[in-house]
């Protein structure tokens, strides 16, 4: 990480912090102007300003094509974030076991579990100690992983699922240390930080070897091969229907669709208007109506940060979150089938717009101890959007 | 899309039962003499009479519907959720070599994502002359090459490790695609920032990362870099799709699609390997006493038959048959494939569908042959320039152990049975 910043050499320092400027104004302007930034002169305003100030004023971009521009201190810092085994790349920071225990049941235990035993088909990530011999062995952080620096990087770059880059150094730091804890690598007193990082041996440190092949199999299989009386019989030792694990392809689901397809589409078609008919006079059909179809649609775009857990739609099913069919005006746990927290199981009420809108902001406060691994929507723009997206779905 | 279960064309059940009719029934030998003429022939049919679909009607066109259980397809109990999972092309149902983009599987780690081409930035950093960022209008402005390249993810075939198990070639080989990529060669981008900085290059490394929420990233060697590894835009004439990774993926010849980061973002050259999750925790091959072997990238030779199979049973009579397959290695271009209809006593050399097999690409091949009724133990084995010949499931353990999750390019075989129906299965 940051290993470029040595690069500038001190003549280029001043180039480089005139081009910040640029790149600022011309970034303030794209993403939407605050109220409080200086007011621009259209050609300042013009996005394309900063690459040709950089392609201009930066003589150490010196490419066949000049094409491009340097990429400043700022923005190498926002994405050079991978750590390597001996730390590079690390940032300033620490964190115990015990406050890695809150933080990773907060954020992780709902997918790998409480003591990182993994939930379903999640990865466990603890546990397997010398089984990497065994038939089936059991690959985890503690059995398999070499180093240390992979769970600090993975971690903090690419977790939780579905809130990636969420998680501060500290609370990743945190969270490592628990992930240890969990595989019996350290005490619950251990404090792990960017200084004693790199001290830190894995257990499975000396299990790997680099690629093998050519020595192992290339000069073995490198061979004119057998074209008559290779072996003097063959039979068959092993057949897929046997174990039967095959998803039918346009199977059961699907021939029973396929049966009534012709016919009774016209039912179909001619049973739809008399549903709609009745419903006009149910209280529903207000709601329906009373869909703002724009915001709903800026809904759709802001679910994405759910989809990861929640499933909305025709054959929604409970995944790690529970389906959200009909979630206004449902009942607060109340998704059959789904295995609540208790703090969710016992809250009870009604999930109204407002509920809704109290719970999306703040989850964990709202609603303290139910496992839901979100930190909320902070803007209310986007819980409006996102619940007028949910009511599609009543 | 992907679907698991879509498809209005015939079912895999009806498909066989239909099979099963026509080989009992159509016995005879040589010329077949109809008894009746054939009101498709004799009687005006609607398509011969009326009018078809205007231009206007279709301004980007699907396969027709009959074709529509050609379908990329999961297998659901494989991973813990479809946001982070795989699924398969439908290989058995392809010819030729190239893929089209619609049906080539996809394996995304946290979803495949809507980014922009102007929202688009790659950025060089690291131990580079002048760390740069360009957008994609930057990119385009390059000289551009065209290759065709398979990718293939060194899981494809993981799941017939511990013997027969998935029983369909898109199944047990469909992660794989194959197709012609346009874009910028990696080494014009990373001479473009400058590589004095980096000094010594041959211990040197790039590291390759996405845009994504998995931000998966992959260590390559500055070898490779500099070689054949290309930085694309297009594939098979059009931009990528969102799948693959659309606006701008990697493409890594001859090694594992993993390596293949989609939306990448960043390029970082480095004096080592960073050692990510997926270059550790997975995509190494632990053998048999414990110990793991790491950085296989290359996909070592490997082919299949796609036809007959088990979704590709034989429909027609006795008589000529075209047996097909495809065939590629990682270490450059297929040289010869064989084909066995007797689990590998006897072997014959099949026919290459093109006569210059494209390097770290997929080739076609063919043997046009008879199959009157008997039961084929089917199995196609292929070489490459090396020589390197594709080893038996046997070969395999016997060096590897039985733990391997990955780079299984074992031969395959397909017992067809006298109906025509053809299943998965393991041989002595």
């Amino acid at each position: 990480m940051s290993k470029s910043l040595n690069l500038f050499g001190g003549a280029t320092v001043a180039t480089v912090v005139v081009l910040t400027g640029a790149y600022n104004f011309a970034d303030r302007f794209v993403e939407g102007l605050p109220s409080d930034a200086p007011v621009l002169e259209a050609t300042e305003a013009n996005p394309f300003f900063s690459l040709v100030a950089a392609a201009e004023a930066a003589p150490e971009h010196v490419g066949k094509y000049g094409l491009g521009r340097v990429a400043l201190p700022e923005e190498i810092d926002a994405w050079n974030l991978d750590v390597s085994p001996d730390g590079t790349g690390l940032p300033e920071g620490s964190g115990d076991v015990l406050t890695g225990e809150t933080v990773f049941e907060d954020n992780c235990a709902v997918c790998h579990g409480s003591f990182a035993e993994g939930v379903d088909n999640w990865p466990k990530l603890a546990g397997g100690d010398g089984t990497l011999a065994d038939k089936d062995p059991l690959k985890t952080v503690g059995s398999y992983w070499p180093y240390l620096s992979t769970v600090f990087d993975y971690v903090h770059r690419s977790m939780p699922f579905g809130a990636a880059q969420t998680l501060s150094a500290d609370d990743t730091y945190a969270i490592v240390a628990y992930i240890l804890y969990s595989n019996d690598l350290v005490d619950d007193d251990f404090v792990l930080s960017k200084e004693n990082f790199a001290d830190f041996e894995m257990p499975n440190k000396d299990g790997f070897i680099i690629d093998d092949r050519a020595e192992a199999e290339y000069s073995m299989w490198r061979a004119e091969p057998c074209m008559e009386n290779c072996k003097p019989e063959v039979k068959i030792t092993m057949r897929a229907t046997v174990l039967d694990v095959t998803p039918e392809e346009e199977g059961a689901a699907d021939e029973a669709m396929a049966e009534p397809a012709e016919a009774p589409a016209t039912e179909m078609a001619a049973a739809e208007p008399a549903a709609e008919a009745p419903a006009a006079a149910e209280p529903v059909a207000v709601a329906a109506a009373a869909i703002d179809a724009d915001l709903a649609a800026k809904g759709e775009n802001v679910f994405k940060k759910c989809k990861a857990c929640h499933q909305v739609g025709d054959g929604a099913k409970h995944r790690t979150g529970p389906e959200l069919n009909g979630i206004v005006g449902r009942a607060v746990g109340g998704a059959d089938g789904f295995k609540y927290s208790a703090a969710m199981a016992d809250h009870g009420g009604i999930w109204t717009v407002e509920a809704l809108d109290a719970y999306l902001a703040d989850p964990r406060g709202n609603i303290p101890k139910n496992k839901m691994s979100f930190a909320g929507l902070k803007k209310e723009d986007d819980r409006a959007a996102v619940i007028e997206y949910l009511k599609t779905f009543n | 899309m992907t679907t698991e279960t879509k498809g209005k064309g015939a079912s895999r059940r009806q498909f066989l039962t239909g099979a099963a009719a026509i080989g009992a029934g159509t016995v005879a030998a040589g010329f077949a003499r109809a008894a009746e003429p054939d009101p498709l022939i004799t009687e005006v049919q609607d398509w011969a009479s009326a009018t078809g679909a205007g231009v206007d009607e279709t301004p980007y066109g699907l396969p027709i519907e009959f074709e529509s259980d050609v379908i990329r397809r999961n297998v659901p109990w494989l991973t813990a959720d479809p946001i982070s999972s795989i699924n398969f092309t439908p290989i058995h149902a392809l010819d030729g070599t190239i893929t089209p983009q619609g049906c080539a599987f996809e394996r995304h780690h946290s979803g495949a994502i809507e980014l922009k081409k102007e929202d688009y930035r790659l950025m060089i950093n690291g131990l580079v002359d002048a760390p740069l960022v360009f957008t994609y209008e930057d990119l385009e402005r390059f000289p551009r090459e065209n290759h065709v390249y398979f990718c293939e993810c060194a899981a494809n075939t993981g799941m017939e490790w511990a013997g027969a198990q998935l029983n369909g070639a898109q199944f047990t080989h469909g992660m794989i695609h194959n197709m012609e990529y346009s874009g910028v060669s990696l080494r014009t981008l990373l001479e473009e920032a400058g590589l004095d900085a980096a000094g010594d290059l041959a211990d040197k490394w790039v590291y390759v990362e996405g845009a994504d929420a998995s931000s998966n990233g992959r260590s390559i060697p500055m070898e490779k870099a500099l070689d054949d590894v290309l930085v694309a835009f297009k594939a098979n004439g059009e931009a990528l799709r969102m799948e693959h990774g659309y606006p701008v993926r990697l493409v890594v010849p001859g090694w594992e699609g993993n390596m293949w980061v989609k939306w990448l973002r960043r390029i970082e050259v480095t004096n080592q390997a960073v050692e990510s999750r997926e270059e550790t925790s997975k995509y190494t091959d632990t053998l048999a006493d414990g110990t793991s072997r790491k950085w296989t990238w290359v996909m070592d030779a490997k082919s299949v038959v796609t036809s007959p199979s088990p979704q590709s049973p034989i429909k027609h009579g006795h008589g000529p048959i075209v047996i097909t397959g495809m065939a590629w290695s990682g270490h450059g271009r297929i040289t010869r494939v064989d084909v066995s209809t007797d689990g590998g006593i006897t072997w014959q050399t099949a026919r290459l569908g093109s006569t210059q097999g494209a390097t770290k690409a997929v080739t076609r091949f063919y043997l046009e042959t008879e199959w009157n009724g008997e039961e084929w133990l089917l199995q196609s084995r292929a070489m490459d320039e090396t020589g390197y010949v594709q080893p038996t499931k046997a070969m395999l353990r016997e060096v590897r152990g039985e733990n391997s999750v990955y780079h299984n390019n074992c031969i395959q075989t397909w017992h067809v049975k006298s109906n025509g129906e053809a299943e998965n299965v393991e041989v002595s």
